[in-house]
């Protein structure tokens, strides 16, 4: 086991400063998916038609067809980062995540039995399309039961906010197709995480670390920082327990579908910290952490502050400098934590001492603080350019949270719903039981910005705006330009018609003319970007020559 | 109780009455009143949004796992 040299961050940086914000990372959104005109629809089905409604929408920007097929030869959904993989026979058929999800008659037959296969067509089925990837550089497709987005690889928080807005614009975009075609029954689609009736469906943080730190250190580093991270970045839940049984109101989407603290699984036994091991980069060098507890978000500051306070808590853990914080029975913990909205309980610590969720956030804030001082990165001028927006707003954030919780309500995704929800209680007497109470936490997540209640409060700058609207909508077509996703989209848009397919590490090429498919490897996520390939898009317009010059020019040598 | 959500048409022209001037050091009681018409129009605006029936569309909305 290698020791981490305090203070002496890995060298597997790939040029981005260390020790603050900054770091390769991406999000990963799962939509609630809900025809209320076709009660019991096939979720599968309906979620596929979402792809294919964006499809069709890509195919009318982009001349030539966006849509590319995914390449599964890098999955590894079974590699634990312990240190072993999973048997293939022992594994939950949903972990097994690298086999192309056809959705042919036996897999509907399967998941929803023979009558449901009659009733939605096997001819349909066949040829519906699963899986996209986007001009700018993030994967559309169908997990499960649901449509999700993973968003393209980015370096900082706001872009992270940036490019997880744009894939609620590619899910209202699809919406919008679906709901113009006549044949179809109106889908709507929800950012948020649970149906109340005991099914969650996830929302996940992905962020690259050198290999070289011990996994021991990353779960003792970040487990009492996720059992309290909500309390700034929770999107807030109307009801308790996994099935809502008991009335009330509480901080996190997630929190009640936790069951354990380190573990490979997603989808049963949640774990708080996920071992998932799948670099989709040069494995020696990098992990990909895989962070699956976190809420979705709409609030853009909810959401910068979970990628930016990660991202800092994780070079802590690089340098050696985490708080040694240990929470009692974290799992018992997170709920505690997420069912206090007076954020007054408190957490016991291995070492006896009781604090509350809001004292730990503190404790983190200020050793991330100092490091990120010690290092440079924090600097207003002369700083990384995030790290020091992450320490003002977190602050800003747990100050509010203590003395000004009217405040934090623009900011906070949980106290901004339930502002909303007390305005109802207040004015129409309803108790946590009212089902309109529930239907306003629903609705807060419709993506629609009529008939969401989350855009409703945005429109009234009830909600913080922490990157513009023109940004947003610009990242739904433009990758962005300091990772290998740059190198993708652009593969996409311009020469998507001669592309076999493409995963986070690989752009394959097929071109006429040429003998066998042409694999380009993109292995090292800080490679591909604009300034290394910018130039080479701009000279070819043509697949072919584009591909004979990059064959010596590979974006990731 | 279904059937007991009203559509109710938005209240667009009250939305220029938000914008509470910061000039006037307002006493307590005049902010929190401020507060409470803002939050009353947001209500009247929602309401016009919410899907009605809200009993039977929350009810309706039923998930198969996810991750």
């Amino acid at each position: 086991m290698t020791a981490v040299v305090p203070g002496k961050p890995a060298d597997t940086s790939g040029g981005l400063p260390v020790g603050g914000a900054m770091r390769v990372m991406g999000s990963e959104t799962e939509y609630g998916i809900h025809a209320p005109s076709a009660p019991g629809a096939n979720a599968t089905m309906m979620s596929a038609r979402v792809i294919q409604a964006y499809a069709q929408v890509t195919r009318q920007r982009a001349a030539g067809g966006a849509e590319t097929r995914w390449d599964y030869t890098d999955e590894e959904p079974l590699h634990d980062a312990r240190g072993w993989t999973l048997e293939r026979s022992s594994a939950d058929p949903e972990q097994l995540t690298d086999q192309p999800p056809v959705l042919d008659a036996e897999a509907i037959a399967l998941a929803y039995g023979r009558q449901e296969l009659e009733a939605d067509g096997e001819d349909e089925a066949g040829t519906l399309l699963m899986n996209m990837v986007l001009g700018n550089g993030a994967r559309l497709y169908v997990d499960h039961a649901h449509p999700e987005y993973s968003s393209p690889e980015v370096t900082n928080p706001r872009a992270a906010v940036t490019w997880d807005a744009a894939g609620d614009l590619v899910a209202l975009a699809a919406v919008r197709r679906l709901a113009a075609d006549p044949d179809l029954p109106p889908i709507n689609l929800y950012k948020n995480n649970t149906d109340n009736k005991s099914v969650s469906y996830g929302s996940h943080e992905n962020y690259l670390m050198p290999r070289s730190v011990p996994f021991g250190e990353i779960v003792r580093g970040l487990t009492p920082f996720f059992v309290t991270r909500q309390i700034i970045c929770g999107a807030g839940r109307v009801g308790l327990g996994q099935d809502s049984a008991r009335a009330g109101y509480q901080i996190s989407q997630r929190a009640d579908f936790f069951e354990t603290e380190v573990g490979l699984e997603t989808t049963i036994r949640r774990p708080i910290i996920n071992t998932r091991d799948e670099p989709h980069a040069t494995a020696d060098k990098y992990r990909r952490l895989h962070v699956i507890i976190g809420d979705a978000n709409l609030s853009q500051a909810s959401n910068f502050l979970k990628f930016g306070t990660t991202a800092m808590v994780l070079s802590l853990i690089e340098a050696g400098l985490a708080p040694r914080i240990e929470v009692h029975e974290p799992v018992a913990a997170l709920q505690a934590v997420s069912h206090d909205t007076s954020l007054t309980a408190l957490l016991r610590l291995g070492d006896g001492r009781r604090i509350t969720a809001l004292d730990l956030q503190w404790i983190y804030l200020e050793a991330a603080s100092k490091h990120a001082q010690d290092t440079g990165v924090a600097d207003a001028v002369d700083g990384d350019g995030h790290t020091h927006e992450v320490l003002e707003r977190w602050s800003a954030t747990l100050s509010e949270l203590g003395s000004d919780r009217a405040a934090a309500a623009s900011s906070v995704e949980w106290l901004g719903k339930l502002s909303l929800l007390e305005g109802y209680r207040q004015r129409d007497g309803l108790g946590w039981d009212n089902a309109r109470l529930g239907l306003v936490d629903l609705q807060w997540a419709d993506i629609r910005p009529e008939k969401g209640l989350y855009y409703r409060l945005l429109a009234r700058d009830r909600m913080q705006r922490i990157v513009d609207d023109a940004a947003i909508a610009r990242a739904v077509t433009e990758p962005p330009s300091d990772t290998r996703a740059y190198f993708r989209g652009r593969c996409v848009s311009r020469f998507g018609a001669d592309l076999a397919g493409a995963s986070w590490d690989s752009v394959i090429f097929d071109v006429p003319g040429r003998g066998r498919l042409q694999r380009v490897p993109t292995r090292e996520p800080l490679r591909g970007t604009e300034a290394l390939t910018g130039g080479l898009f701009a000279r070819h317009r043509e697949a072919g020559s584009f591909l004979a010059e990059l064959l010596g020019l590979s974006p990731s040598s | 109780m279904a059937g007991q959500e009203q559509q109710q048409p938005q209240s667009r022209d009250t939305e220029v009455d938000e914008d509470v001037p910061a000039a006037p050091p307002a006493p307590g009681d005049a902010q929190a009143s401020a507060a409470t018409q803002g939050v009353d129009d947001l209500l009247d605006e929602i309401d016009g949004v919410l899907e009605s029936n809200a009993e039977e569309f929350v009810r309706a909305f039923v998930q198969k796992g996810g991750q």
